[in-house]
């Protein structure tokens, strides 16, 4: 009995293992990531709006694609992506919304 | 070369309120440039201040005093048109001096 | 239909209606010529109303005329000011001649002494604003000289002492009848009002609404009179700044990756803030905390 257990328990092992390598990142999908972070943060820069955190988190996905770690690569990359996006999003809020801050 | 020492020393009825500015560049040792190198340490480690052949104030400064500093002090005596001598000597054994005159 | 369901319809009726309203009015506010005197007025009133104690002229002393304790701690710094050897510096340099002999005297109004107020002008020839700074570099330049670093030692060296050759006197700030001027004028004042950064705020979110307060340990300045001590020296930076200094920290501090030092944003909200304190005093070269 105990022994069934083991080997059902080390089946699923064997299978979350590979399912979590299936999932993991490869440098093509932090290739395809990096580029859509840097295309947002082109746009950012080009509205004279661009965060110092877009531009460290591109350097930390850099980093990481660097020394092998995908993952995370990945992860900064598209952390990157959000906040050049938010920082697009807020120079265009800013842009309609400022005059309502003027002193009148 | 221009003095690194700025005095203004006004004698009162009983003291001498002195107050001077010193050009030093203080260095820590801590701070790193630009290029991350740590920038070696370069700061006045004694300055006093004589008055009549007698120190009226020493300083032992150190890493913990910034840039360029500004010192305020009084002492018991002095008199308009007495000499007041100041220099100060760093870890790096340069040394500056000057003689003050009291207003 | 139900009680709950009437209010809830007419709810959403006023709002819609409130809403329109509003885009009706900011298209309305977007849609006026711009009135640089009207908003001259509105901004001085501004500040007069919400601190009644401070004298007009004291605003060019910023953090000072906010903080009775911090105003007892600048007086005894005054005495013996920490950009005393930023202003020697600059003197010296001032009155050296370039190379081919000619001065920074040559360059300006008045042998360029007591004409600080003046600046930032508006250049109708290259249709652009123009900062003390950059009409210093502009003489360098003239004269077969390298630019100096805008926000190094040496510029503000000489503009501390061109600053004190101005002390006392108004500032003088002239929008000329030129549609370039005034939206030059228009887009300094959005860059004041816009936030920015990661941290999202605009000028105004600290020299307008949170003058007078703190932000950890500094007093913040109002934003009346704010650009009339400039160049600073400033304790935390153990050291002289310029106005770039100040506008590229400020940026990065709000987690926004600063412009060129004297980018066109730059010197277009220098223009701004320049001409709101028309009337009030060069106080510069200033110490700050």
């Amino acid at each position: 009995m105990r022994r069934l257990i083991v080997i059902r328990l080390a089946a699923a092992a064997l299978l979350a293992a590979s399912a979590t390598a299936a999932l993991a990142a490869t440098a093509d999908d932090f290739k395809a990531a990096l580029a859509k972070a840097e295309a947002a943060s082109k746009a950012a820069a080009a509205l004279k709006n661009q965060w110092t955190t877009t531009a460290d988190a591109l350097k930390a996905a850099q980093t990481a694609a660097a020394a092998g770690k995908f993952d995370e690569a990945v992860k900064d990359a598209q952390r990157a992506e959000a906040l050049a996006n938010a920082s697009i999003a807020q120079a265009k809020e800013q842009a309609a919304t400022w005059q309502q801050a003027v002193i009148h | 070369m221009a003095s690194t020492i700025r005095v203004r020393a006004v004698a009162g009825s009983d003291n001498t309120e002195v107050q001077a500015l010193v050009q030093h560049p203080m260095d820590s040792g801590f701070i790193k440039d630009a290029k991350g190198d740590l920038i070696p340490p370069h700061y006045i480690e004694v300055i006093e201040f004589q008055h009549a052949g007698k120190a009226v104030f020493t300083a032992y400064w150190g890493p913990a005093v910034s840039k360029d500093p500004y010192i305020k002090f009084s002492f018991k005596g002095g008199k308009t048109g007495d000499d007041l001598n100041i220099s100060w000597v760093d870890n790096k054994g340069q040394s500056d001096s000057l003689v003050g005159k009291i207003q | 239909m139900t009680a709950k369901h009437r209010t809830a319809a007419i709810n959403g009726t006023v709002f819609f209606a409130i809403a329109v309203a509003a885009i009706g009015a900011q298209a309305a506010r977007a849609a006026n010529t711009v009135d640089p005197q009207a908003d001259f007025k509105a901004f001085r009133a501004y500040f007069t109303k919400r601190f009644p104690k401070v004298p007009l002229s004291d605003f060019v002393n910023g953090p000072y005329s906010m903080d009775a304790g911090l105003r007892k701690q600048w007086i005894e710094i005054d005495a013996f000011p920490p950009y005393q050897f930023a202003l020697d510096k600059g003197k010296q340099m001032f009155e050296t001649p370039f190379p081919n002999g000619k001065t920074y005297a040559d360059c300006f109004a008045n042998k360029g002494i007591g004409i600080r107020q003046n600046y930032p002008l508006f250049d109708t020839k290259s249709g652009e604003v123009i900062t003390l700074d950059v009409a210093l570099n502009q003489c360098r330049q003239q004269n077969g000289q390298p630019p100096l670093d805008y926000t190094k030692d040496d510029m503000a060296a000489l503009t501390a002492y061109m600053a004190y050759t101005s002390r006392g006197k108004p500032f003088d700030i002239k929008i000329p009848d030129d549609p370039r001027a005034r939206a030059a004028y228009q887009k300094g004042e959005e860059y004041f009002f816009s936030r920015r950064g990661q941290l999202n705020f605009s000028c105004a979110s600290c020299h307008v609404q949170s003058a007078g307060q703190h932000i950890r340990t500094e007093v913040l300045a109002p934003a009346l009179g704010l650009v009339a001590a400039l160049p600073i020296y400033r304790s935390e930076w153990g050291g002289m700044g310029t106005t770039s200094r100040r506008l590229t920290s400020c940026n990065s501090q709000v987690r926004a990756v600063p412009l060129k030092p004297e980018d066109e944003q730059y010197r277009d909200v220098e223009y701004y803030l320049s001409y709101m304190s028309n009337g009030l005093p060069i106080s510069g070269p200033g110490a700050r905390p």
